[in-house]
């Protein structure tokens, strides 16, 4: 499975102007040639302050949303206390847990660690985005039958994790889910039984 | 969409227990048709489509984000705070410190003297300092960064092995001393004396954080002179009673609602002091306030299980009989009184049969985080001890460590005043059982040391435990109200903190009304519409929860059957539930179903309310564990793998076999934390700081931790004197025995006794050298 940390940009952003679109909050983290665009538009000479909030398209569950984000906004913040969708969950802000687990171009990213002006042009599911209507996406339907969480805080980046792992690896091994949820963290201990949910959701998503 | 509104009430066709008279609790079930069954938990669509609602998910109209600035000193007296600059920032809308009017109030009054909610005396760092409001949570941020503060830096103790020689800096003016307690029955010296063998060990257990996954928090809004809550909480009546005490309210205008919350283990047991905080940014901004502390501050200011320094002595016959225990341990809560050493000597004086037993418990302050409660608070560090103790005896006198135990278990507590029986137990069962599906003695003998050649080595372990709470107790009043279709809604104000307290409440009420699951409406944690309960903690939730319930469920039926006496002109004792109808015993042609009982029609509910009956006199209720593993150590390298676990655990009857295994695999997961992962390290030398202050660099067990293969043995002994259900605890017994059971069987691998947590590759291959060096 792929790192779930956001790729570095490799076409000629410089650090310094990256920094200075994003301001001081997003220091550690990599361009993109989204990130690029954002940049441009704000011309070249131009520094963005870090509390000037400009126009983020975002297509999220297959809708489009337009909202008004300051460049340091993560991808969280954004889908969370703009738009309203809190299924992903801030368990740190800061890339340890792995409970604001959501699908970007469908591989599992970390929310927090992604800023919303990075997910422009970019399809990003979240565990609202599985189900069907008000039915449960398999992943989501093996994780209840199996009893895969306890308090349920760390379960939609689990289920977003093995999401991602199921469309990149249908028939996945054991060792294989294992390594696809090692990014998540559950401290209630439920890894057992997501083991067994992960193993489900791939026979339920293949038909059987 | 379906039609759901039939067939509500009996349709599952099930024989429901029979009634009592009114006013007489119902006896233990014999046998039950839907508790003990593996059902999924009754908010797992919620839980996994996005829907629940957590105290961090909540977003009111107007809402602002607050923010804590806090002491970056383990030990600071404050000269001055200055906000000036940061109230002016974009976006603030309130900021409040010590000086703030408002915001001066006593937090705590206790054996150390008072504590203000911004103490000027910062005894640890992460105490709070100030706080702001702003309309994003990056604003709040910006502004906190904002405020200067004059700290008086002055000198610390971090490591309560110090903490008492002399000219240690003092963190209370009475001293670094918080208070000793001893235990003493019969005569060590005499036991001593009469032992075989007597060994003599040191051991320790490093400081674990409960980070829970849900960041403790709240949001606060008030509506005029009352405030609302939601809190992420294991207790929403005790965070209103704190948040009133605090702030001087009348408890019916403070208003908790807790109804998911995203893990505790202990640490939200209590209010916080952001809970109070967030209350007064509120009420200065007149807007509602959000306020989750950073993942930070929960590793700095909201609990830890604390270190454990502990010696034990101890006598055996050949024969396998304890003779004398001698325990000592030094301990801390913190910099303030926090139960550091609580219940750490409880094995020691009570999990085996040993007439000479003597415990010291010394609790020191230091300039720390206080502890709070963590999951079987001192048990997991006791049975480290014992459990380690206990394999040694078993191969200095040449016995296996299964049958040491089972030559030592007591049937009654020997600690408590006048040796009161347990009401069960299923220790022998557990110890038996467990070894039998491990396949124990064959292990044992294809695994250890001397079994192999090469660098990697097996090894097989076990402990034992017990704890000392789980029984449950009053008080706690139940609703449940049948409506005229035969749907249910039951009202609780406990907390379900993934245990799967709603679901096994629910299951309940369907064993004893008959009534589906899914038409179960569940109402809890809310003190403004439910029930008293105390906090879901202690493993008490099922037993003390569980019985209320089934109480009030009973008064439906009761009162039903009232209503069928007077429909059908009989007397009430004759009658009884056949199905979805309410028959005569004596004339069967004299019958009616419930759904159409006129008084049920004209009331529109019945309502039956249950309280928690009194606990059995003069017994005890405690469960019982044996945990079994087997290791892998790769001695070149020092890597530690875990190959399998068996869990056999006495927690009276199963309510929910499918959350039950879960919360016994969680438990051992945390136990795996203890023994091999988690260390809180402060820089003792220089600042006093926590140095590993994220999980990144404060490990927790991941998906890769954990061993694939773990098998759970519910062992019942049938205990129909703990309570109308015979349920016991379940939550924190489950990872009392883990971290002991691995350090046997590493030192069954490889030969090497590993005294102090955790056992990670660095201690492993350190130890492993000094022994080649050795020779």
């Amino acid at each position: 499975m792929s790192s779930k940390n956001p790729q570095a940009g490799s076409d000629g952003v410089t650090r310094r102007r990256f920094l200075t679109s994003v301001g001081a909050g997003a220091i550690g983290v990599a361009a993109t040639e989204n990130l690029l665009a954002a940049g441009r538009e704000t011309g070249e000479s131009q520094v963005m302050p870090a509390g000037q909030a400009s126009t983020v398209s975002l297509r999220i569950n297959g809708e489009a949303h337009v909202v008004l984000a300051e460049p340091r906004w993560t991808l969280l913040h954004v889908l969370r206390e703009i738009i309203g969708l809190t299924g992903a969950k801030p368990g740190c802000e800061r890339g340890e847990c792995g409970a604001c687990t959501v699908l970007i171009d469908g591989v599992p990213r970390y929310a927090c660690l992604t800023l919303a002006v990075e997910a422009q042009g970019r399809e990003v599911t979240t565990l609202e985005g599985l189900l069907d209507g008000e039915t449960l996406g398999p992943v989501q339907k093996a994780f209840a039958e199996a009893d895969a969480l306890q308090c349920g805080y760390c379960t939609p980046g689990q289920i977003m994790s093995v999401e991602g792992l199921l469309r990149a690896n249908p028939d996945p091994s054991a060792e294989e889910i294992r390594r696809g949820v090692s990014g998540n963290l559950c401290r209630c201990g439920a890894y057992h039984h997501i083991f067994q949910a992960a193993r489900r959701a791939a026979e339920l998503k293949r038909g059987k | 969409m379906a039609d759901e509104s039939q067939d509500i009430y009996y349709v599952q066709g099930i024989p429901v227990p029979e009634t009592p008279l009114p006013g007489r609790e119902p006896p233990a079930w014999k046998q039950t048709n839907v508790v003990g069954q593996r059902v999924p938990r009754v908010d797992a669509y919620e839980r996994v489509s996005g829907s629940a609602v957590y105290p961090s998910d909540i977003h009111l109209p107007n809402m602002l984000y607050g923010a804590i600035l806090r002491c970056p000193h383990a030990h600071a007296r404050i000269r001055s705070v200055e906000t000036v600059a940061a109230s002016k920032m974009p976006g603030v809308r309130a900021v409040i410190s010590g000086t703030t009017p408002e915001a001066d109030r006593v937090w705590k009054k206790d054996a150390a003297g008072e504590t203000r909610l911004f103490d000027p005396h910062c005894r640890f760092e992460g105490e709070a300092v100030a706080a702001v409001a702003a309309e994003s949570p990056y604003q709040a941020r910006d502004a906190i960064n904002a405020i200067r503060v004059d700290y008086e830096v002055l000198p610390f103790v971090a490591d309560e092995r110090k903490a008492l020689q002399a000219g240690s800096p003092v963190v209370h003016a009475k001293g670094n001393l918080s208070k000793t307690d001893t235990y003493e029955r019969g005569d060590v010296a005499q036991g001593f004396a009469a032992a075989d063998v007597v060994l003599d060990q040191s051991y320790r257990t490093e400081c674990e954080l409960h980070t829970p996954l849900e960041p403790h928090g709240c949001v606060a809004n008030w509506e005029g002179r009352s405030l609302t809550v939601w809190e992420s909480s294991q207790g929403v009546y005790a965070v209103q009673s704190k948040v009133a005490e605090v702030l001087k309210l009348p408890l019916a205008r403070v208003r908790v609602i807790g109804h998911y919350m995203g893990g505790g283990f202990g640490s939200k047991l209590e209010a916080g002091k952001y809970t109070v905080i967030a209350a007064l940014l509120a009420k200065q901004a007149a807007r509602p306030v959000k306020l989750v502390l950073t993942r930070e501050e929960t590793f700095l200011a909201v609990g830890n299980r604390p270190p454990s320094n502990m010696t034990l002595k101890a006598g055996v016959k050949r024969d396998g009989a304890l003779t004398a225990l001698e325990f000592s341990c030094l301990g801390t809560g913190g910099a303030y009184p926090a139960g550091g050493t609580s219940l750490v000597d409880w094995l020691i004086r009570d999990l085996y049969t040993c007439p000479n037993v003597r415990t010291t418990c010394s609790d020191v302050f230091v300039h720390a985080g206080p502890a709070r409660p963590f999951r079987a608070p001192g048990h997991p560090q006791g049975a480290w001890a014992l459990e380690q103790m206990m394999d040694a005896l078993a191969e200095a006198i040449g016995m296996d460590p299964v049958q040491l135990r089972l030559k030592n278990i007591p049937v009654f507590s020997q600690a408590r005043e006048g040796n009161p029986a347990y009401t069960s137990t299923g220790f022998k069962e557990c110890l038996e059982q467990g070894a039998a599906a491990f396949g124990w003695e064959k292990a044992r003998r294809e695994t250890g040391a001397n079994a192999a050649q090469g660098p990697l080595r097996r090894g097989v372990g076990m402990a034992g435990g017990l704890w000392v709470a789980g029984g449950g107790r009053p008080p706690s009043t139940v609703i449940v109200k049948l409506f005229s279709d035969g749907s249910v809604n039951l009202n609780m104000g406990a907390s379900d903190l993934g245990t799967g307290t709603k679901s096994v409440m629910a299951m309940v009420v369907a064993e004893e009304l008959g009534v589906r699951p899914d038409a179960i409406q569940i109402e809890n944690a809310d003190t403004g519409t439910t029930q008293y309960a105390t906090p879901s903690g202690g493993s008490k939730t099922v037993p003390t929860e569980a019985p209320a319930v089934r109480n009030a469920a009973v008064q439906v039926k009761q009162k039903l059957l009232e209503m069928a006496a007077e429909a059908l002109k009989a007397d009430l004792s004759e009658l009884a539930y056949q199905g979805r109808e309410i028959v005569s015993r004596r004339d069967s042609s004299q019958r009616i179903a419930v759904k159409d009982l006129d008084a049920l029609k004209r009331q529109g509910v019945v309502v039956g309310v249950g309280y928690r009956g009194p606990n059995p006199k003069n017994k005890v209720v405690n469960p019982f564990a044996a945990q079994f593993c087997e290791v892998e150590v790769n001695t070149r390298t020092g890597e530690l793998k875990i190959l399998r676990f068996v869990a056999a655990h006495d927690s009276g009857r199963v309510m929910n076999r499918l959350t039950y295994d879960n919360q016994v695999f969680g438990g051992i997961t945390m136990g795996i934390g203890l023994a091999m992962t988690e260390v809180r390290i402060l820089d003792a030398g220089q600042t006093g700081k926590m140095v590993n202050r994220s999980w990144h660099d404060y490990k927790l067990p991941t998906a890769l931790d954990v061993p694939a293969d773990m098998l759970s043995i519910p062992i019942d002994p049938g205990d129909a004197e703990a309570n109308n259900t015979g349920a016991k605890g379940l939550g924190e017994p489950v990872t009392i025995p883990t971290a002991a059971a691995i350090a046997n069987a590493v030192y069954h691998a490889t030969g090497l006794r590993i005294t102090q947590t955790p056992i990670h590759p660095l201690q492993l291959v350190q130890r492993l050298a000094e022994r080649r060096k050795e020779g």
